[in-house]
């Protein structure tokens, strides 16, 4: 055991939690924004509701929420720590700004991640907590007549405190009742400072990103000739641009749905 | 061409330093920059002031003695070269340069611009060689090695452990230099029955001796004289890991 | 004084495999009792202090580098000769041997040269399996060029830093060593003088040059492996640290300088371009296998590429002198570098010189380009081309690469027997820092292979039968010889500090250096020696009166360091001078203007100058004497080289 523990002491082995706490955050910012895009589905909310519940109550998933957490705090723990050690390597700095080129991203990796990680603090703020312990947040109810297919929704308000979720059907009618997230996410977005926040934080995730995810591949030592160009390909377009465009237009749409 | 030199004075390892300006009058485009520091020297010593100290010696960009930190970039702003090499043209009449030693806690500075980079030996000591004593070798043709290899090998081995990675890098991180070495004899097949071990001796003595770890920016590979690739680092990180998750076996570990 | 080289009698394929089996060893469990100095750590040193160390030896070694990996071994572009015959092209020990004895112009040992050639072979087996990546084929297997006027292919390289990468071989080994505490390294550590203790070498002084701490250190045996003394003449491809310090100390207190005239001036290098030069870069000889040397034909056409009025590129064809093809048909352009350089020489000479200064000639690649591709030159060339652009801002893919000699190794140096210790018992000397291998011209590729065959091959088995005789009592730095040897070098540097004049040591070096190259250079005569004797003595007195030294020694201080090689410089100069008018004849790169055939080759004078001229410190100031060691021939015949 000692000899993992020395391994995760030396500079290889803290590099290398950086690189597998960041790309199973990639992996899951893969399924964030997937289910998110059923903000976009015009059913008010009944998709993404019914999506944030499934999340919440999925016991697997709800071990991987807890995971997850884990990496974002390890993810930064172990940032902070590299960083103490960078700055003691060079405990004189130079006089004349360094000029070798060099990505823009790849030198402020911690400035990026403080802002995404006080994002995240806001974020999980405002709707995890939220969700999980607002009492004052309230449930809608989707009727939808499965022969036409048409969903009707209306506000809902549970007969017992406890109430979570239940799906139950009447004839033809399917009823769905769940916590409105949705109705947070809409009055949240409706704010031009919030949404300015939230874009920020994208672009900021965007460079994370741009840099983070093939730089991981590098630390790990995953570094292929043949590999290395698909790995930039997806590091690039999927993590620096789909993801975080995808995260920004929602709250920008929404702004713009409340005007 | 004239020049203002704002150059790091420090008389020994324990005082502290400070920047001066001189004057370089009359520098000619076909000098090398460490010939317009002579030039300044000169001066210097005619009017009985301690010339400028700096660390040089081939003056043809292969002993790696030569370093400097020169506006911001060490070996100067061009790419491929060490100091020794970059010649006064690059530069234009009226310009300020700014010359620093070498920053780096591993790399204290010993007089002026020249600091003390027994790190990198210490490192090559801790595993940087395949134990063979002299005599009783295999005929040097007996071991094929595919030319595409022996040229990757080759490309590794050109580093010449001046330390340009280690200025350049905001981390003063010697990643470029230790992944070099290892991979010089971690890609040859002479190097194998010894190749996980060294990983794991080098880069712990690296640690050792207090240098920063890799951000992957590149700005090694961008002012390594020799050009060494960052795929050399992902080459050491894939060999220490493989050390240390998946050998078994445990060589001679001193 | 006749001098006894030892050479082991018998056939000469035998002497060095009966001299081995008669050499006395030394019993492994005593070998530890034992402490060798080694000075530098260039090919010779590192291999030297390594492979003694594998044998069990104690071995304490020192540079003034701050890194042994970086002595200028490390600067060697092109390859290392061995007679491997892997090209099958009829190489061999022999044809190794003899090409080396003709090409040093006969005036190198039979017995020796043999050995390097036979050793040769191993040298590459072992840097193989240390890891160096020389150049491959396709298959698999070990590349080779033809290299400086040899017709076999017999040269192994990496790319254009063989010598860096023999160099961290052997590094690497010595690394090993010191990791298992069998060496003792010190660095940044400058040689100051050798202590003899009854008669043997049995120690050194040292200065460390960070702190000017003066140091004594005991041994059983010295070696000095300190390198050529090439910087004598100011310019040269040398570092600029390379100095002939150690071995002048060494020759101040008993140990013979042989040959001290012969050096080596490189063909392909590039020229100088002004006063605040520092130093010349050289580049591989191996560019001349495709490169055409040629000059204009006439004076005019060369003044009007002097002042830009006509592009080289426009020269026509019948208006170039390929002058090396055209008086060397059958090697043409490979011809050996003494020959490559006296030709250039003489076109500068004649007003044909090109570039700014005149003084250089024309290495053209555009039949090579035509013929190969750039490509394929560029994959040869690529690292050279570049190199040469980033020094002259001209590039050689379009316009003419302008080179001109320079001074690049020195073929003198201490005197010493086949076991390759000097007149002094105890104190050996090995790679460039003797005299021993190459004669009065060294040929391309040779001199990494010696280096490494003294380091790795030869000295460990030599230095054991020395210490077999001396045998394992301690010795250490408590013997009155040396608090005396100390104290002469603190005087010294005292006498050094002392010196608050008016000319800086690099003004006396290049100073130096100009009588140096004008006099004792690619040509050399009577006249021009005797003013040049008398020059350097002026110089020496005006040194001791007016140089400025700064500082103190309790420093890092780079003028102290400087005054002192220069000081021993200037001594050396007056024995160059010295030796090059004894030798009245021209041999390899020792051109005396008086001895020339008609067609203006250079002439030996084997009846009166087949001797080995090893010169005898006797006193401050005193002229040295001259002994003599005869050179047998008993395999090869005496001819006058020829390369028409």
């Amino acid at each position: 055991m000692s000899d993992f523990k020395q391994t995760f002491n030396s500079s290889l082995g803290k590099k290398l939690i950086m690189a597998l706490t960041g790309l199973f955050l990639c992996t899951f910012l893969i399924v964030h924004v997937g289910g998110n895009l059923l903000l976009f589905s015009n059913d008010n909310g009944y998709g993404f509701n019914v999506y944030a519940n499934f999340l919440t109550h999925f016991p697997p998933i709800e071990v991987i929420a807890y995971l997850l957490y884990a990496c974002i705090l390890v993810h930064a723990l172990y940032a902070l720590i590299l960083t103490i050690g960078n700055r003691k390597a060079r405990p004189i700095p130079y006089a004349s700004a360094p000029k070798s080129p060099t990505l823009w991203s790849s030198k402020n990796m911690g400035l990026l991640g403080s802002i995404l990680f006080l994002f995240i603090v806001i974020h999980m703020g405002d709707f995890w907590y939220h969700y999980h312990n607002d009492e004052t947040m309230g449930f809608k109810e989707y009727r939808t007549n499965l022969a036409t297919g048409m969903t009707v929704a209306t506000d809902y308000r549970p007969e017992t405190a406890d109430f979570e979720h239940s799906v139950t059907t009447q004839g033809d009618v399917e009823i769905v009742r769940v916590k409105d997230l949705h109705a947070r996410v809409v009055s949240s977005f409706s704010n031009l400072w919030y949404v300015i926040l939230y874009v920020i934080a994208m672009g900021a995730l965007s460079f994370h990103l741009l840099h983070g995810f093939q730089s991981a591949f590098q630390t790990a030592g995953w570094s292929h000739k043949k590999y290395k160009p698909f790995v930039q390909f997806v590091g690039t377009w999927l993590f620096a641009v789909i993801i975080p465009l995808a995260f920004a237009l929602m709250p920008i749409v929404y702004y713009f749905k409340s005007l | 061409m004239n020049l203002t030199l704002k150059v790091w004075r420090q008389k020994n390892a324990s005082t502290k330093g400070a920047f001066v300006t001189y004057k370089a009058d009359g520098i000619s485009a076909d000098m090398s920059f460490l010939e317009m520091l002579d030039v300044v020297n000169e001066g210097l010593i005619h009017k009985g002031e301690d010339p400028i100290h700096f660390d040089h010696d081939c003056r043809e960009g292969i002993c790696g003695m030569c370093s400097l930190y020169i506006n911001g970039q060490p070996h100067g702003p061009k790419r491929a070269i060490t100091t020794c090499q970059l010649h006064m043209r690059t530069f234009h009449d009226g310009q300020t340069i700014t010359i620093e030693p070498w920053r780096a806690g591993p790399f204290p500075v010993i007089k002026d611009l020249a600091v003390d980079r027994s790190a990198f030996d210490r490192i090559q000591r801790a595993g940087g060689y395949i134990s063979v004593n002299t005599g009783g070798v295999p005929d040097a043709n007996e071991i094929a090695i595919s030319k595409v290899l022996a040229d990757e090998a080759f490309n590794s081995a050109t580093c010449i452990g001046c330390g340009a990675c280690v200025a350049a890098c905001k981390n003063a991180s010697a990643m470029l230099f230790v992944s070099a070495k290892i991979s010089q004899f971690a890609l040859l097949p002479q190097g194998q029955p010894e190749r996980y071990n060294r990983a794991m001796a080098m880069v712990e003595q690296m640690d050792k001796e207090g240098f920063g770890s890799c951000t992957n920016t590149g700005a090694c590979e961008a002012e390594c004289p020799k050009e060494i690739s960052l795929t050399n680092i992902g080459r050491m990180n894939r060999d220490y890991f493989t050390a240390k998750f998946l050998k078994e076996e445990e060589e001679h570990k001193s | 004084m006749i001098l006894d080289a030892k050479i082991p009698a018998g056939p000469l394929a035998e002497k060095w495999s009966k001299h081995k089996f008669n050499l006395k060893l030394v019993n492994p469990a005593n070998k530890r009792k034992y402490n060798v100095i080694v000075v530098g750590t260039g090919l010779a040193g590192a291999s030297a202090a390594a492979s003694l160390a594998e044998l069990g030896y104690n071995v304490t070694a020192f540079c003034f580098q701050d890194s042994p990996r970086r002595a200028h071994s490390i600067a060697a572009q092109g390859g290392i000769n061995a007679a491997k015959n892997y090209r099958n092209d009829g190489d061999s020990v022999y044809r190794l041997f003899y090409d080396t004895i003709k090409g040093g112009d006969y005036r190198a040992r039979e017995g020796n040269v043999y050995r390097l050639a036979e050793v040769s072979v191993n040298i590459i087996d072992q840097c193989v399996a240390q890891g160096v990546p020389f150049a491959r084929e396709y298959g698999g297997l070990l590349d080779n060029r033809s290299f400086g006027g040899a017709q076999v292919s017999r040269t192994f390289y990496a790319r254009g830093q063989t010598g860096q990468q023999l160099l961290l071989g052997a590094y690497s080994a010595l690394n090993r060593q010191i990791h298992e505490g069998k060496v003792k390294m010190y660095t940044r550590t400058e040689m100051l003088d050798v202590v003899v203790v009854d008669g043997k070498a049995q120690g050194i002084v040292t200065r460390n040059l960070v702190t000017g701490a003066i140091e004594t250190h005991a041994g059983h045996a010295v070696l000095l492996a300190t390198g050529g003394y090439g910087n004598v003449f100011y310019l040269s491809t040398n570092a600029m640290g390379c100095n002939v310090t150690a071995a002048w100390r060494a020759h101040k207190r008993g140990a013979f300088f042989a040959n001290p005239c012969y050096t080596q001036i490189h063909p392909t290098c590039i020229p100088v371009t002004g006063d605040h030069q520092s130093k010349l870069t050289l580049m591989s000889e191996s560019l001349r296998n495709d490169g055409r040397v040629w000059a204009p034909k006439t004076v005019e056409l060369a003044q009007k590429l002097r002042k830009g009025e006509l592009k080289v590129t426009d020269l026509k064809e019948e208006d170039r002198d390929y002058f090396l093809e055209r008086k060397y048909p059958s090697f043409g352009n490979l011809v050996p570098r003494d020959v490559a350089s006296r030709n250039a020489k003489e076109v500068v000479d004649e007003g044909k010189g090109v570039g700014a200064s005149g003084v250089a000639v024309y290495l053209d690649f555009a039949e090579s380009i035509a013929r190969l591709g750039e490509d394929t030159v560029r994959a040869k060339y690529g690292n050279l081309f570049d190199m040469y652009y980033q020094i002259t801002d001209e590039d050689p893919y379009k316009v003419p690469m302008r080179i001109y000699p320079a001074v690049h190794y020195t073929m003198g140096g201490l005197w010493v027997d086949y076991n390759l210790m000097t007149t002094l018992p105890g104190l050996y000397c090995l790679g460039e820092a003797n005299f021993s291998d190459h004669g009065a011209n060294r040929l391309g590729a040779s001199a990494l292979m010696q280096g490494l065959a003294d380091g790795y091959f030869v000295v460990p088995y030599t230095v054991g039968d020395y210490l077999a005789t001396i045998g394992p009592k301690p010795i250490d730095t408590t013997h009155p010889a040396f608090a005396q040897t100390k104290k002469d070098v603190e005087d010294r540097i005292q006498q050094l500090i002392a010196l608050k004049g008016t000319k800086t040591v690099d003004e006396y070096h290049r100073e130096l250096g100009h009588i140096m190259w004008e006099y004792c250079g690619m040509a050399r005569s009577a006249e021009g020696l005797n003013k040049a004797k008398g020059l350097i003595a002026q110089l020496k007195v005006d040194f001791w009166k007016n140089a400025i030294v700064l500082g103190e020694n309790e420093e890092f201080n780079s003028s102290l360091e400087k005054a002192g090689r220069v000081a021993d410089f200037i001594e050396l100069g007056a024995l160059m001078i010295e030796d090059a008018l004894n030798r009245t004849e021209s041999c390899g790169g020792h051109f005396r203007v008086e001895s020339q055939t008609e067609e203006g080759e250079a002439l030996r004078d084997d009846e009166h100058f087949a001797y080995v001229a090893a010169w005898e410190y006797t006193g401050e100031d005193k002229p040295e004497v001259l002994n003599k060691e005869p050179l047998v021939f008993e395999n090869v015949k005496l001819t006058q080289r020829s390369y028409k």
